[in-house]
């Protein structure tokens, strides 16, 4: 007779902890072909305000470890999931509805994908930072620091590779993130908060809530303790514009929706770059 | 009665040396057709460690064919991002082993094991961490969309910071697509044998990294062999010279890190009790073993006999001894050779008519040592001012103003590096802007960190390592137009 499993409950990643959603909420998730996989929690406005609570109480820790700390934690997140990738393969298998094989693809492109992001940690200062020949006797430089805390909607196709292709780059350079992954294709991204929980990444700087969009984003849109959006995951194009309305209320930094973007391809420095600040800073020089 | 310190010694249990190693030529120790085998020592007693194998021509042809055939085969081809893999699996190996490596390095170099595993390793761990976040992202770097390596590099290093040199060398070589043939110090060979044994952990590619032990003869055929596409220098300016003179009218490219004479400049505006640890760090760590140590204290006349005293003061308290003992602040010269050197030097400074100090200290019965040094009195004409002693020798010279200061400290062949202490920023930036050197310490000295640039200006030679501007030392930066 075969083995019964255990099967596993999902819940959501606040803080460094997993509850439930505050609401009793769960909503059904199923395979590509209907089958059911699991119970997900449905976040609410609540869980998202304690997500950006935890955040908050997040920053000032990530943003001032050193950039070469940061970057040995984001190559740890490589590390950790590199041991659970069969499970990321056979669950983007289920979610996704294709091969192993391609479903092997995305995993490794996923983990590669925050080795690469963990080489930048002490490199993007240095190639988006300058110094500057101003025309008198003063030392002058610029340095992109951390926006603080963002939040993002992952895409809702790739479900490990997009989610991870979001999060790193927000991070890396000292951001906090609460992000909402695939609301059809959840699980890897629960499984990767129990890679993140035992990576060495401060509790809070990366908070996972399941659910929808539509419903919990215009909440952290207006949420004055947000900092910046990134509606990368957003399809509706009505949505995305209603969340950049509400952003300018605390001038919140948006990046758009791109919800099929290629998530093979190498990146850019354009979502590091999204979401800092350049402070300049100026001296005299003189005896 | 005053308390003495407990002896604290690390445990050498934990490294566990061979009693002789080979040449580690296409990813296997192989013995050296020369034969030949000499001995390495450990410093602070005398004590044989091991033997290592003497590189002959035949071995440092092998060893080239093997870098050329690893770079044709397999690590010029291979992508950046599986060029960063190995290399960040070698620096989680590093801090893995790197306790033992700090053992180790400190038995055969004679550097405190406070120095080894608090600065030396974790430097190391991050030199290769940072540089292999470089390997899949060059094309960000400034040199152009498309950067390419240059070839085979061929290495060779001195004996102050040997695996740290090592990490200098090869972390940025293998991150921009080269082969290496290193030549460690003869005295100090062994950490960089044990670096041999993590890239067999790493799995890397045989060939990619080579070691060959040897002196200054395997030193010279290695820079001279002629299927090297680069050579890499790091040792006395002397030596670079002739390195110079030998790749002349070839088409290697070369990068050389010399000698030093820093000037540590100390304003009358300066928090005295940190400048006294910075002049102290500056020159007396690793037995002022360092090519950029601030060797010429410049003080301005108006706080000179405070600082004088309050560095005599600070001397009296530094613990000379066991270079094993957590405790040691000052640890062995390397060598016979080198104490020989720093005893003729300090003798011509008395002999030219600076006056000599020391606090007293017990010297160990067997090992080479030297107490720490100054000469007061001293002008810029006596040789303690003008050449590198290379050991824990501070050589003190006074000032009345920012300019004189400016013209002492740049009153040198050399431009490695610079220290001002001051409490006031625009004087900071001024002075940094006129010193004629590769890097400038304020308020501080002896920071090294592997996104910092660190090279010389003048004879202290060319290139960088670290940094963004290390990596054009192994790309190929020249655009014929």
């Amino acid at each position: 007779m075969s083995r019964v499993d255990v099967r596993k409950t999902h819940k959501l990643f606040i803080g460094g902890a997993f509850p439930r959603s505050e609401s009793g909420r769960t909503y059904e998730v199923t395979d590509s072909k209907e089958q059911f996989l699991a119970n997900m929690a449905l976040a609410s406005r609540k869980d998202a305000r304690d997500a950006v609570l935890a955040a908050r109480s997040a920053v000032a820790k990530w943003s001032s470890a050193t950039a070469y700390n940061r970057g040995q934690v984001l190559y740890r997140i490589a590390e950790v999931m590199e041991g659970r990738r069969e499970q990321f393969i056979s669950e983007v298998s289920d979610s996704e509805g294709v091969s192993s094989r391609k479903a092997g693809a995305h995993v490794d492109a996923a983990i590669d994908r925050w080795v690469w992001y963990a080489g930048w940690a002490d490199k993007y200062a240095q190639v988006i930072g300058n110094t500057n020949p101003v025309a008198g006797p003063f030392f002058n430089f610029s340095v992109p620091e951390p926006t603080g805390v963002v939040a993002a909607v992952a895409p809702q196709d790739a479900s490990v590779l997009g989610l991870v292709s979001v999060v790193a780059p927000i991070i890396v350079t000292g951001n906090a993130v609460i992000v909402m992954p695939s609301s059809s294709r959840p699980i890897p991204a629960i499984t990767l908060a129990e890679c993140l929980a035992t990576s060495d990444v401060p509790a809070g700087v990366v908070n996972i809530l399941t659910g929808a969009p539509a419903e919990v984003m215009p909440w952290l849109a207006e949420h004055a303790d947000v900092n910046a959006l990134d509606l990368t995951g957003i399809v509706d194009e009505g949505v995305a514009a209603d969340l950049e309305r509400s952003a300018a209320g605390t001038v919140k930094r948006v990046r758009g929706a791109a919800p099929h973007a290629d998530w093979q391809a190498t990146p850019s420095l354009s979502r590091m770059r999204a979401f800092v600040e350049v402070k300049t800073v100026w001296h005299p020089m003189g005896v | 009665m005053p308390f003495d310190y407990a002896p604290a010694p690390e445990s050498r249990s934990i490294v566990d040396i061979e009693s002789n190693y080979g040449l580690f030529i296409g990813g296997s120790f192989i013995e050296p057709t020369s034969g030949g085998f000499f001995k390495t020592i450990n410093p602070a007693t005398e004590e044989v460690l091991s033997e290592v194998a003497e590189a002959g021509q035949a071995d440092v042809d092998a060893a080239v064919a093997a870098a050329r055939r690893a770079y044709d085969k397999t690590w010029s081809k291979m992508s950046g991002k599986d060029r960063a893999k190995y290399i960040f699996r070698i620096a989680r190996l590093i801090q893995e082993r790197s306790r033992e490596l700090a053992v180790l390095e400190t038995l055969d170099n004679g550097k405190p094991i406070r120095e080894s595993r608090d600065v030396d390793l974790p430097l190391v761990a991050a030199h290769f961490f940072y540089h292999a976040g470089w390997a899949d992202k060059l094309e960000f770097a400034g040199y152009g969309p498309d950067p390419k390596s240059l070839g085979v590099a061929a290495q060779v290093i001195p004996w102050n910071f040997p695996l740290l040199m090592l990490a200098w060398k090869v972390a940025p070589a293998l991150a921009c697509g080269n082969t290496v043939v290193l030549k460690p110090a003869e005295t100090t060979p062994l950490t960089a044998l044990a670096f041999a044994d993590i890239c067999q952990q790493a799995g890397l590619p045989p060939g990619v990294v080579n070691i060959i032990t040897g002196a200054g003869e395997t030193g010279r055929m290695l820079v001279e062999h002629p299927d090297v596409d680069k050579v890499a220098f790091t040792g006395s300016t002397e030596v670079g010279k002739a390195i110079q003179r030998a790749v002349a009218g070839t088409k290697k490219k070369l990068t050389l890190e010399l000698g030093g004479k820093a000037a540590n400049i100390v304003f009358d505006d300066a928090p005295i009790d940190q400048a006294i640890e910075g002049i102290v760090n500056g020159i007396y760590f690793n037995q002022g073993h360092v090519c950029c140590a601030g060797s010429r204290l410049l003080l301005q006349e108006s706080v000179a006999d405070e600082a004088l005293a309050s560095l005599k003061r600070r001397l009296t308290t530094l613990r000379l001894g066991d270079p094993l003992d957590k405790n040691t602040d000052i640890g062995a010269i390397n060598s016979s050779m080198q104490l020989s050197k720093i005893e003729e030097l300090t003798a011509s400074g008395e002999a030219e008519g600076a006056e000599r100090w020391s606090p007293t200290c017990a010297i160990p019965d067997k090992g080479f040592w030297f107490p720490p040094t100054v000469f007061t009195n001293v002008t810029q004409a006596h040789r303690i001012a003008r050449e590198e002693i290379f050991g824990p020798v501070l050589s003190v010279l006074t000032f009345r103003t920012p300019e004189e200061a400016v013209a002492k400290a740049n009153n040198t062949p050399f431009g490695l590096s610079a220290g001002i202490w001051t409490e006031k920023g625009s004087r900071i930036l001024w002075m940094a802007n006129q010193m004629r050197a590769g890097i400038v310490w304020a308020n501080t000295f002896n920071r090294f960190d592997p996104t910092s640039p660190f090279g010389g200006f003048k004879e202290s030679g060319f290139g960088r390592e670290g940094g963004v501007q290390g990596l054009g030392a192994y790309l190929n930066v020249e655009d014929p137009s």
